[in-house]
């Protein structure tokens, strides 16, 4: 098998003619299995079939998800960086304070947290190994793994080993956005730090699947190049995992450029439509991959993206280092569009027919001691 | 006329098993159980966490309805085993359905795993109901570790396809010495009807009724087909005529 960047290499640089007529039909009533057919799914041709590609989409995620969706929310640890990528708050040429919690601060952040009923955490960080280590990061996970059912990192990109480090201390998945797909975009969007390393990157949700975590969650920054080309390529590369790892939970989110501290506006917007036809897209072709939506969006999208797709919400979200504790604190990652509480994130779910789902795992998560622990102290 | 299947000292005479992972709400899901009249529900572990906002399943079961705690969410058979110890330890009961699945793209258990759960929980003191991918060997075997029924899939999971695996589940019946329990693929009542009519002990039902427009209303439907099936299979169908052969075989032996 050619390496996962060969293959995505390859993908992106094939010619992509206007599909035949008929054949969206074709697709929308056989199912889309190869590559082809998502080309198809994604072109120009597929945009009069939205509707379509919408009752689809919602037919099959009710299959496999049922009327569930799956709530979750980020902590931040810390926003120290090394990278200085032009479109994120947290580059390091952004003359803001940098702050990072030590493991009573991080506590108090995940009892917060956990009040509001969130069991499934994404503990996040900027990308500086200095500031935030690896066994920083394994002691707040050990910190915080008795309060919650999952907890995800979305953290600098680490070696296999550190994976599994983390996995041993309590983290179960991984989210790492490859942000493009685009070789060349990618090393102009950034222009030093260690995510200069476009191969490394890459390659990370594929160590973190070795390392043994339950769930990896991919993602492209819609906004910054070609968007079709660009949803392809995180199709491919979530079916290459799931084709390498068969047990792998594997999610993908469709993060939109927004405004932040830096100031730039996308370079390429991605406008609802388009957003919707790549959501639907990536279901047809994916059934069961999960599809995760954040609060970059706004409140009435997130409400109509409910049912077309999407697995995974987040909710009473704040993208601020110490957010939950002392709300206020310290500059957020992105400008929230959706500030809504858990509270009513679950309400607004539940007058949908849909049920908000808290906790998907039984035990907390990663080490199998507080597993046994959990047996017997129930 | 009683028709019940008794297990674990518990005599269950509604054959509609019914899953509760899909619906859009606690409340809708004890109402649809109230409706169909049923005895026997899955509930999977790993959804089950009062005090985090979210709706508590287990207190919101209809009254006599009996809980089989799943281990969905287990991909290997450590994993099943923990959450069966768990389930038991927080009092969620020991009726455990066995869940192994280490492939999230077809959702297709692991049945070698499978038995050797059943194995090991069967030894603990649990009941135990192995879902499994319809195969005689496997099945003899976990009947044999002492399962308290084996439940074949009738196609994949989600799929409302229906009986796709009649053929393995038929043989399954006629040869293993435990009730067999048609669980998953199951999209209508007509095919529910053709696992009890097989001679099936039960079936279990959950996407097609959890996702139906009027998923109160379907499990009804579900039920009464489940009941007609297992009539007909006690009744006895009669046989399926066959062509006749246009001169009789025997001719030359002459009349006795």
């Amino acid at each position: 098998m050619a390496g996962l960047a060969e293959h995505l290499e390859a993908a992106r640089a094939r010619a992509w003619p206007e599909p035949a007529p008929g054949r969206v039909e074709q697709v929308l009533a056989r199912g889309a299995g190869t590559e082809e057919d998502l080309r198809v799914l994604l072109s120009p041709a597929a945009a009069p079939h939205l509707e379509a590609m919408a009752r689809a989409a919602q037919a099959l995620t009710l299959r496999h998800f049922g009327r569930t969706i799956q709530l979750y929310a980020p902590l931040y640890v810390s926003d120290a960086c090394e990278n200085t990528c032009l479109y994120c708050g947290y580059s390091a040429r952004n003359p803001v304070p940098r702050r990072t919690l030590g493991l009573d601060e991080v506590e108090r952040e995940a009892e917060a947290l956990a009040a509001t009923g969130i069991r499934h955490v994404l503990l996040l960080s900027g990308e500086s190994a200095a500031a935030c280590p690896e066994s920083h990061l394994a002691a707040a996970v050990r910190r915080m793994a008795p309060r919650f059912r999952s907890i995800g990192l979305e953290v600098q990109p680490l070696g296999e080993e550190g994976y599994r480090t983390l996995l041993e201390a309590g983290a179960d998945a991984l989210t790492v956005y490859q942000e493009t797909y685009d070789p060349a975009l990618y090393a102009k969007v950034h222009p030093s730090g260690p995510k200069r390393d476009f191969p490394f990157r890459l390659e990370t949700p594929e160590r973190g699947a070795r390392a043994g975590l339950r769930q990896v969650n991919l993602g492209a920054l819609l906004g910054l190049g070609d968007w079709r080309r660009e949803a392809l390529c995180l199709a491919l590369h979530a079916r290459w995992l799931q084709d390498r790892h068969p047990a792998l939970e594997v999610g993908v989110s469709l993060p939109r450029l927004r405004p932040h501290a830096g100031g730039s506006r996308p370079p390429a917007p991605v406008g609802d439509r388009e957003l919707v036809q790549i959501l639907t897209a990536l279901r047809l072709f994916l059934p069961r991959l999960g599809i995760a939506v954040s609060t970059r969006e706004s409140a009435a999208l997130r409400d109509n993206l409910v049912g077309l797709g999407v697995t995974k919400m987040s909710a009473g979200v704040s993208a601020r280092v110490g957010g939950y504790a002392e709300p206020g604190a310290e500059v957020p990652q992105f400008e929230i569009s959706d500030p809504r509480s858990v509270a009513e994130i679950q309400a607004m779910l539940r007058a949908r027919g849909y049920d908000p789902v808290m906790a998907d795992w039984p035990f907390p998560p990663g080490d199998s001691a507080l597993a046994d622990a959990a047996v017997r102290g129930s | 006329m009683q028709d019940a299947w008794i297990i674990d000292g518990v005599p269950v005479t509604n054959r509609l098993f019914l899953g509760t992972g899909k619906f859009g709400s606690a409340a809708l899901t004890a109402r649809v159980l109230g409706a169909a009249g049923t005895q026997v529900t899955t509930v999977a572990l790993r959804r089950v966490e009062p005090g985090s906002g979210g709706e508590d399943l287990l207190s919101a079961l209809p009254e006599g309805c009996r809980v089989m705690i799943n281990t969905s969410g287990a991909r290997d058979g450590e994993e099943a085993l923990r959450i069966a110890r768990l389930a038991r330890a927080a009092g969620a009961g020991t009726w455990i359905k066995v869940e192994v699945i280490p492939d999230q793209r077809h959702l297709l258990p692991d049945n070698l795993e499978t038995l050797r759960v059943t194995e090991t929980l069967v030894k603990e003191g649990f009941v135990v109901f192995p879902y499994m991918s319809p195969d005689l060997a496997m099945g003899r075997r976990m009947a044999e570790a002492g399962a308290a029924a084996v439940m074949p899939l009738g196609a994949p999971i989600g799929s409302n396809r229906g009986l796709r695996t009649r053929e393995l589940v038929e043989i399954m019946v006629r040869e293993i010495q435990a009730p067999i329990v048609v669980d998953a693929g199951l999209g209508s009542p007509s095919a529910a009807c053709e696992c009890m009519e097989l001679g099936c002990a039960a079936v279990l039902v959950n996407t097609a009724v959890a996702v139906a427009p009027d998923p109160e209303t379907l499990a009804v439907a579900f039920a009464r087909a489940v009941e007609a099936g297992r009539l007909a299979f006690r009744a006895g169908l009669p046989p399926v005529r066959e062509a006749e052969a246009s001169s009789p075989l025997t001719g030359f032996l002459g009349t006795p």
